[in-house]
């Protein structure tokens, strides 16, 4: 494939383009396996998402 | 009859639709994306006047338009959230914020590779180059804004003023920026209309990568539904445990 | 109204009592315009056609130093409590405090801008288009920033991000201020359009940036 004179430009750009995309699908499916991973761990710890109400020995802590 | 943002605002069912949602469009962005590309340099024909050159036009110009959108996407969810209170608004606002500044600065380096070749710099205080170099700053302002700050909600409601301010003076700073651009520099002349033949891979070009933006908006919004769980378990679990702590202690 | 003049009051005369602010933001002027001709060599010819352009932006520098200031004092004493609750409405109180900014801030830094020019070799049949401009120009100054200043009040590294957000939002002031002054230098008759543009813009921060400082500020108190 002939580019011509500039062809080193056409690459640049796309070469940049390709990284910055790049970069933004990787972090943004890295940052997505990172939450999903910390939502898992907290389940399996037994977290709840909403507090339980408190148990009526503890009236004073409110 | 609830409306389609209505019946979006409950997590929960953002979710499961966003979910069903989003492979199909990351893989029609793929195949336009392909597509647009095997056009770009196998069959659309280079430009009379800038010879291949062009070819950065089919990632430009969709850059571009991404960064506009993008900011779009950004104030109107910030408004949405100041004036509806829509419980997604922020996320939408927080999500499509970095992925419009990427876009913003792919139009700006892929531009400024362009205008080496044809303006003999890199760089010219052209005013749709300069315009698109304070969107950016205005990306970072907001992205800086966002981040700055502990409290969540408050977070997002600042920015939604900042965002709406944005807004407001975006044509101001447009307007001043042409004026300013006339007065300063012969026009470049630069705007030779699309060719038929190059129109039709560039409106796919800008059709796939529309619909990337979709696909990591939307994952992005659902990555900060997840943050935002994580983070209201842990409060909830610090909180138990405090409880629990002082019931102890009694 | 005479809750808005004792709110004004109070804050020129605390501008006055601190003085120190005032000092430092002239100082800062001062060094940024004798920086840049050490940065640029001394090409007297070069500095004279440059000059007003060193002059807008480095008074945009020194009036973003001392807008951090604007709510922080207040916020700390609790002062902004009350204003948020007092029957002036918070729009009010924060046209009077840029307003209060303005007379503390922009007028001196105008006022010293045509002195400052004599050492770039600005052309001295300039100075009453450059402070006409600055006069005109810094009130946008003073508005916009309390805009910023009440956004990153609670904010982590304010001071900066003070400056990234707010600066964006001067540059149709910089761009008529600049262009005004350069009409003025050429005799063309340009400088009444480009004035009162830079007027125009001036006048709407007026009535628009206390809404979206008084929104931030009404956010952060509650």
């Amino acid at each position: 494939m002939d580019l011509g004179p500039h062809a080193a430009f056409i690459w640049a750009s796309y070469g940049a383009f390709v990284a910055i995309v790049g970069l933004l699908i990787g972090w943004t499916l890295f940052d997505g396996w990172r939450q999903a991973n910390a939502l898992a761990d907290a389940e399996r710890r037994g977290l709840k998402r909403r507090s339980t109400s408190a148990p009526a020995s503890d009236r004073g802590s409110a | 009859m609830q409306t389609l943002t209505q019946r979006l605002a409950n997590p929960t069912r953002f979710m499961e639709l966003s979910r069903a949602v989003l492979p199909w469009v990351a893989a029609g962005a793929c195949l336009l994306i392909a597509y647009a590309m095997y056009l770009v340099f196998l069959v659309a024909p280079p430009d009379y006047q800038q010879g291949e050159t062009v070819k950065i036009m089919y990632i430009h110009l969709p850059s571009a338009w991404l960064a506009m959108m993008g900011y779009s996407i950004v104030a109107v969810s910030r408004f949405g959230l100041l004036v509806f209170r829509h419980p997604l608004a922020d996320v939408s606002a927080k999500a499509a914020a970095p992925i419009g500044a990427a876009f913003t600065l792919a139009a700006l380096i892929t531009g400024s590779l362009w205008g080496k070749p044809m303006w003999g710099t890199y760089w010219v205080w052209d005013a749709r180059l300069t315009s698109v170099l304070i969107l950016f700053f205005l990306y970072l302002g907001l992205i800086a804004l966002r981040s700055s700050l502990d409290d969540e909600s408050l977070a997002g409601k600042l920015t939604a003023v900042l965002a709406l301010v944005g807004v407001a003076i975006l044509p101001i700073i447009k307007f001043s920026v042409d004026w300013w651009n006339t007065l300063h520099q012969p026009s470049t002349g630069f705007t030779s209309t699309v060719d038929p033949s190059m129109r039709t891979p560039l409106l796919i070009s800008a059709v796939g990568f529309t619909l990337l933006f979709i696909a990591l908006h939307l994952k992005a919004m659902q990555t900060e539904i997840v943050r935002r769980r994580v983070k209201a378990m842990r409060m909830a679990q610090v909180e138990r445990d405090e409880q629990r702590f002082s019931a102890g202690a009694e | 109204m005479s809750a808005f003049l004792a709110l004004l009051k109070r804050d020129l005369t605390l501008a006055v009592r601190e003085g120190a602010a005032l000092g430092t933001a002239l100082g800062f002027y001062l060094v940024v315009v004798a920086m840049l001709p050490l940065g640029l060599g001394p090409d007297l010819k070069l500095l004279s056609r440059i000059a007003p352009g060193i002059l807008w932006i480095a008074l945009l520098l020194a009036a973003l130093l001392s807008l951090p200031r604007l709510f922080e004092a207040d916020q700390e004493d609790g002062s902004l409590e009350v204003m948020a609750t007092a029957p002036l409405a918070l729009e009010l109180a924060v046209v009077a405090k840029a307003l209060a900014h303005w007379i503390s801030t922009g007028i001196p830094l105008a006022l010293a801008a045509p002195v400052l020019g004599l050492m770039l070799n600005l052309d001295i049949a300039l100075t009453p288009a450059l402070v006409a401009t600055m006069l005109a120009g810094t009130p946008a100054i003073s508005f916009l920033g309390s805009i910023g200043a009440a956004l990153t009040l609670k904010a982590r590294r304010g001071g900066l991000l003070i400056a990234l957000l707010v600066l964006p939002l001067y540059i149709p002031t910089l761009i008529f201020g600049i262009s005004a002054l350069g009409f003025a230098g050429l005799g063309q008759d340009g400088f009444t359009a480009s004035f009162l543009i830079l007027l125009a813009i001036s006048v709407a921060s007026v009535a628009a940036a206390p809404v979206a400082a008084a929104a931030a500020l009404r956010l952060q108190m509650s």
